[in-house]
């Protein structure tokens, strides 16, 4: 019965990974990194128990945690990209 | 009694697959960055909650169930911040939830 | 099964290499490296490594992505377009692949069991190590003790690659080292203004830095251990630093503890070796450091672990901060 979950998960995997490359904004290449991460989260989860080992959920608690820190420390970037960039404009006016 | 819980397993199991699908297609075929949003974040969510629960009913009562009710916990805390930051990014750097072509910022 | 999901993971795989080197925006290829850690991690467990897959993850997926976003806060962000010289780097790179490719046709197959590591290598460490360690993590006995130089010179690696980036990174270009007080800027910006992330991140960071004592004491039971204990510390203290200011931060855990956690790990890894000659035994050799060999193997591995988690920790940290005070170009 985890099979199933398994495959939709990879599709879904597959489909972010779609997104990541094409989305013509960056925000939609953050979005589907967020995706893609809770995504292996999940997958880690199922696939631990489809082969009997429940003792590998830590790989999975840690991930949710990094993918997290990861977004944010992305969207950090962002905010002091655009403020330098105005910065600049104000200086260079 | 067991073939119950493995019953009510399989469903929130495959509900939560479906979900999972749901989400994926949306994020690549909906026109715009904040419905693409939606998408992505509740489908998230939702399937979390649908596959974790379908887990913990096959672990039982052990170590394993403590450990996928923190994931859970951690994912519904951790998911909807991390959207509602990206978003609050994207708009306060002047993406528009419209869908004319000169919404898209540079990248 | 495991078949199909490996072959899926791996075009996966494939396909994110090819999109990251087509790419030229620089920022696209450091998101797209985060998921190509994610894949890679992925790949691991399918094939059953655990605690290579959760080090990859705490390290690929995590930490790699903040620091590169840093460095790239520090130069531009589109890639400089090379025109000269591709028919030669095209040709270099052709012969070298065919050069990999001819070497593998001499090894065994992957997973065959007739391969000597299958047959003579492995099987060994699988008896030996309950009798002589009597931990259950195999890994952690190789990496601890079986091969305890091999760990030690690791780690000398990245107390070496920390010095070497905190020089690099400290040259006289421009400020150099800021004084803390002085604010990246003065408008509103960044995630100190933002109520939501800055409440869910306090309440987590706590947590996130209990779960790396956890990975770290229980490397012997469980995939964990060092490496990737010191990895999800660090997060928690680059998440604090994401939250509340690099300044606040470095009030947090100022610098001269930074280097001492760096040094004071790896002299304690060099101490441990020391331990054993001065108690009769070999460098690096844990059954003399108790009456019971067996469990002078496993205090000996605890603490070298305790000195992996604590210079790794502090290695990522200081380059952390490195990258985040110098003033962007």
């Amino acid at each position: 019965m985890y099979y199933l979950v398994s495959i939709a998960i990879l599709v879904t995997m597959a489909l972010a990974l779609a997104r990541a490359v094409l989305g013509p904004s960056v925000y939609d290449r953050v979005l589907a990194v967020n995706m893609f991460g809770t995504k292996t989260t999940l997958l880690l989860s199922v696939i631990a128990f489809l082969y009997g080992r429940p003792d590998f959920l830590d790989l999975a608690l840690t991930y949710a945690l990094i993918n997290f820190i990861g977004v944010l420390a992305v969207l950090e970037f962002f905010q002091s990209r655009s403020t330098r960039r105005a910065n600049d404009r104000v200086d260079g006016a | 009694m067991d073939s119950a819980i493995d019953v009510l397993s399989w469903i929130l199991l495959t509900l939560g697959g479906a979900f999972v699908f749901v989400g994926g297609l949306g994020a690549l075929r909906l026109p715009n960055f904040y419905t693409r949003m939606h998408a992505a974040s509740l489908t998230d969510s939702m399937a979390s909650i649908l596959i974790l629960l379908g887990i913990m009913l096959q672990a039982g009562w052990s170590l394993a169930a403590i450990k996928l009710l923190a994931i859970l916990a951690f994912l519904l805390l951790t998911g909807p911040t991390a959207s509602y930051a990206l978003a609050n990014s994207a708009l306060l750097s002047g993406l528009k939830p419209g869908n004319s072509p000169a919404d898209s910022t540079e990248n | 099964m495991v078949i199909l999901f490996a072959v899926f993971l791996l075009t996966l795989l494939v396909l994110t290499a090819v999109a990251i080197v087509r790419t030229e925006n620089l920022f696209v290829a450091v998101m797209l490296t985060g998921i190509f850690s994610l894949l890679m991690a992925a790949n691991f467990f399918v094939l059953d490594a655990a605690d290579v897959a959760l080090t990859e993850a705490a390290i690929g997926a995590g930490i790699t992505t903040v620091l590169f976003l840093g460095a790239l806060a520090l130069t531009a962000e589109h890639e400089k377009s090379v025109s000269a010289g591709r028919w030669l780097s095209m040709g270099v790179v052709v012969v070298t692949t065919l050069i990999l490719v001819y070497a593998t046709f001499d090894k065994p197959r992957l997973g065959d069991p007739e391969a000597p590591v299958h047959l003579h290598v492995a099987p060994w460490y699988l008896e030996e190590t309950p009798e002589l360690i009597g931990i259950p993590n195999v890994v952690t006995a190789i990496l601890g003790s079986f091969r305890g130089y091999d760990t030690l010179g690791e780690l000398f690696v990245i107390f070496t690659a920390c010095i070497g980036v905190l020089f690099l990174l400290s040259g006289p270009r421009g400020q150099h080292l800021p004084p803390d007080d002085m604010a990246l800027s003065s408008t509103a910006h960044g995630l100190r203004h933002h109520l939501i992330p800055k409440v869910v991140g306090r309440l987590l960071i706590p947590f996130i830095v209990l779960f790396g004592f956890y990975v770290q004491f229980h490397g012997e039971y469980g995939p964990g251990g060092g490496f990737q204990a010191g990895a999800i510390v660090a997060a928690g203290i680059i998440l604090y630093a994401l939250l509340e200011g690099e300044a606040q931060a470095l009030k947090a855990v100022p610098r001269s503890v930074l280097m001492g956690m760096v040094i004071g790990g790896a002299m304690l890894y060099g101490a441990v070796g020391i331990a054993g000659i001065a108690l009769g035994g070999n460098f690096l050799d844990y059954s003399v450091l108790a009456d019971n060999p067996v469990k002078g193997q496993q205090f000996g591995i605890l603490v070298i672990e305790l000195g992996v988690g604590i210079t790794v920790c502090g290695a990522l940290l200081s380059i952390f901060h490195a990258f985040a005070a110098r003033e962007p170009v």
